[in-house]
């Protein structure tokens, strides 16, 4: 399965990277070729076999439900580029600019 | 006197708590190597003394007391820089978390310095581990100890680097696809991937969580044993750590393979790009077990040939997943005058991950994208239950099985940048192993005649059965007793030596002239 800078513009988007044109340009070739490689995934046949998730046989492991101690505000904000009255700061996020 | 730096973790330990030496003069000499050698190396990224000295200073109040100490008291101990632990930057190589101190623990670490080890430093890596050469950190590339324009692995290739020069005695790296097993084979130490599920991966920053695992590098199989025993074992703030009982792993080391049923992976030895120095190496390997009474045969794994394929899916896929959280808000770099949230987390992260970063979470948001989730990690997915029925298949028939760790020695800085699927080769022995979940040890069995670089052995052991494969590695260790010591600290000592010649030399004519 070829791989288009389309494809490419709209996985970038997916994945919250602002990628230049050029960037574009130089995965379209690469994630072409590795996928290429991949492909042979596809010739195999597994149509019969389940999937594996996680490759330890457990499934819903139970905790007592316990109040403990987490991190505290301070230590929670310590690493914020931007915070305010003991909280994140984030550009606006619905409407946008000063006069939203 | 000798260099304290060229003795393993027991003998440190053994000396520390008998009182022959300190725990201070032991963190003293670790410093004196880094600063010897690590300018060359590059395998640290931080350098910890305040911490080191700290504990120095209590494992030796301890000892004077006749007070009990840990299992690796005074043992001077690394972390690849994707662990957590107050008191550090943690950036796993990347820009994006240049300023970052943590504020929390790794459990695999805490325990690490739990049982006596004093950490020098946090080693270099590839960015968040995406690599096999440690050359994609933002932070420059470290140097293989045995020849500096040589790539000492990776992803973990600064931890592997900081053991191979005796900088550390144990050292602690993560392995998704290969990234402990490989740089220790390409630096010639020691390099244990336990069973998924055997560590707890809390606290070190998240790569493919159906995949990572922490584990230990050092000089010797004990030593790997020894740090196993203290970093395993059930830790209720990772759900996905096994509560299976952590065993004596250094207890056995020394019984032997008599008997023990070796298999020979056939048909991955087929794959391309092997070695024949390598190869010869391996073959090597498989006529000493023979040779010391092990039943050595053939066994295949007919889907494991596609493991990189299928890791190239599931490990990209895991990654885009985790990497999410890198935005821009709660830590790591910001891009400056967002004009809006979207604006703010596209640049952020743009800016702050490198290439191999952006390609594979490119990958991975590819594969799980709607359209092609079914043909890629669907198709990946079930491929990883074939993977994993061919090596409970194997181990119905065999105790461990062998392949070589890598496909070749040490290459050079540069020659496999520009070619990202070369770069995944690397791995092709080790991912397998990884999909499966099962554990694998790397332990050096040759110094290739040519270039003199050290050449990894893979023995690989079913389910939580590090017991076996470290007795194994410990057989193949005992029998090849090859000198490990890199060129670079052998010019190191030997220049010590002829110093502290010298001097005596001096101090000599000076009393016959008194």
């Amino acid at each position: 399965m070829p791989i288009s800078e389309s494809d490419v513009r709209h996985v970038a988007m997916l994945a919250r990277l602002a990628l230049s044109d050029e960037q574009v340009t130089q995965l379209t070739e690469e994630l072409g070729a590795i996928l290429g490689h991949i492909d042979e995934l596809q010739h195999l046949d597994l149509a019969d076999v389940q999937p594996t998730a996680h490759p330890l046989d457990m499934t819903n492991v139970m905790r007592p439900d316990e109040v403990r101690p987490g991190l505290t505000r301070e230590d929670a904000l310590a690493n914020a580029p931007q915070t305010e009255d003991g909280a994140f700061v984030v550009p606006p996020i619905v409407g946008g600019g000063d006069d939203a | 006197m000798i260099d304290l730096n060229t003795l393993t973790a027991r003998e440190v330990r053994d000396r520390v708590v008998a009182g022959d030496v300190s725990a201070r003069e032991v963190a003293e000499a670790a410093f004196g190597r880094i600063e010897a050698v690590d300018a060359s190396v590059h395998a640290f990224l931080e350098l910890t003394p305040e911490i080191a000295y700290e504990a120095a200073g209590r494992i030796d109040a301890a000892v004077a007391a006749g007070e009990p100490v840990g299992p690796l008291a005074g043992v001077p101990v690394a972390l690849k820089d994707n662990m957590n632990l107050v008191g550090t930057h943690t950036t796993a190589g990347s820009k994006i978390l240049g300023p970052y101190r943590s504020v929390y623990d790794c459990t695999a670490a805490r325990r690490l310095l739990d049982a006596g080890g004093m950490l020098v430093g946090k080693c270099n890596l590839d960015e968040f581990a995406f690599g096999s050469s440690t050359e994609n950190s933002a932070y420059g590339p470290t140097h293989n100890p045995w020849d500096l324009s040589r790539v000492p692995g990776g992803s973990s290739g600064g931890s592997a680097a900081a053991v191979s020069a005796g900088m550390a005695a144990i050292a602690l790296g993560s392995d998704t696809g290969g990234s402990i097993r490989q740089p220790g084979a390409l630096t010639g130490t020691v390099a244990l991937k336990p069973t998924y599920g055997r560590v707890s991966r809390y606290g070190v920053i998240a790569f493919g969580s159906s995949l990572d695992q922490i584990g230990p590098f050092g000089k010797s199989v004990e030593d790997c044993a020894l740090a196993l025993e203290a970093i395993a074992g059930k830790d209720p703030l990772d759900a996905t750590s096994a509560a299976e009982p952590v065993r004596s792993y250094a207890a056995g080391l020394g019984e032997g393979v008599e008997g023990l049923r070796v298999g020979i992976v056939s048909d991955l030895l087929d794959v391309e790009g092997c070695a024949p120095e390598v190869r010869a190496a391996f073959y090597a390997a498989a006529e000493t077990f023979a040779s010391l009474g092990a039943e050595v045969g053939e066994v295949r794994l007919p889907t494991a040939r596609h493991g990189l394929a299928a890791y190239y899916i599931i490990g990209p896929a895991e990654a885009s997943s985790n990497l999410a959280r890198f935005d821009g808000i709660r830590y790591g770099h910001r891009a400056a005058d967002a004009t809006d949230v979207l604006d703010l987390y596209t640049r952020s992260r743009a800016e702050g991950f490198g290439p191999e970063t952006i390609r594979r979470v490119m990958l991975g948001t590819y594969a799980l994208s709607a359209g092609y989730y079914d043909a890629y990690y669907g198709q990946a997915q079930k491929a990883r239950t074939r993977i994993i029925d061919d090596y409970r298949a194997a181990f119905e028939h065999f105790d461990v099985l062998i392949t070589p760790t890598a496909p070749s020695v040490a290459f050079k800085l540069g020659e496999k940048a520009d070619d990202p699927y070369a770069m995944y080769l690397s791995d092709v022995y080790t991912i397998p192993v990884n999909l499966a979940g099962v554990c694998a040890v790397s332990v050096p069995c040759a110094l290739d005649e040519a270039s003199g670089l050290p050449i990894g052995l893979q023995i690989t052991g079913d389910y939580f059965d590090e017991a076996t494969i470290l007795r194994a590695a410990a057989a193949i260790e005992a029998e090849r007793a090859l000198d490990l010591t890199p060129p670079l600290v052998t010019e190191l000592l030997d220049a010590q030596a002829a110093e502290a010649g010298m001097a005596a030399q001096r101090d000599a004519a000076l009393r016959a002239e008194g």
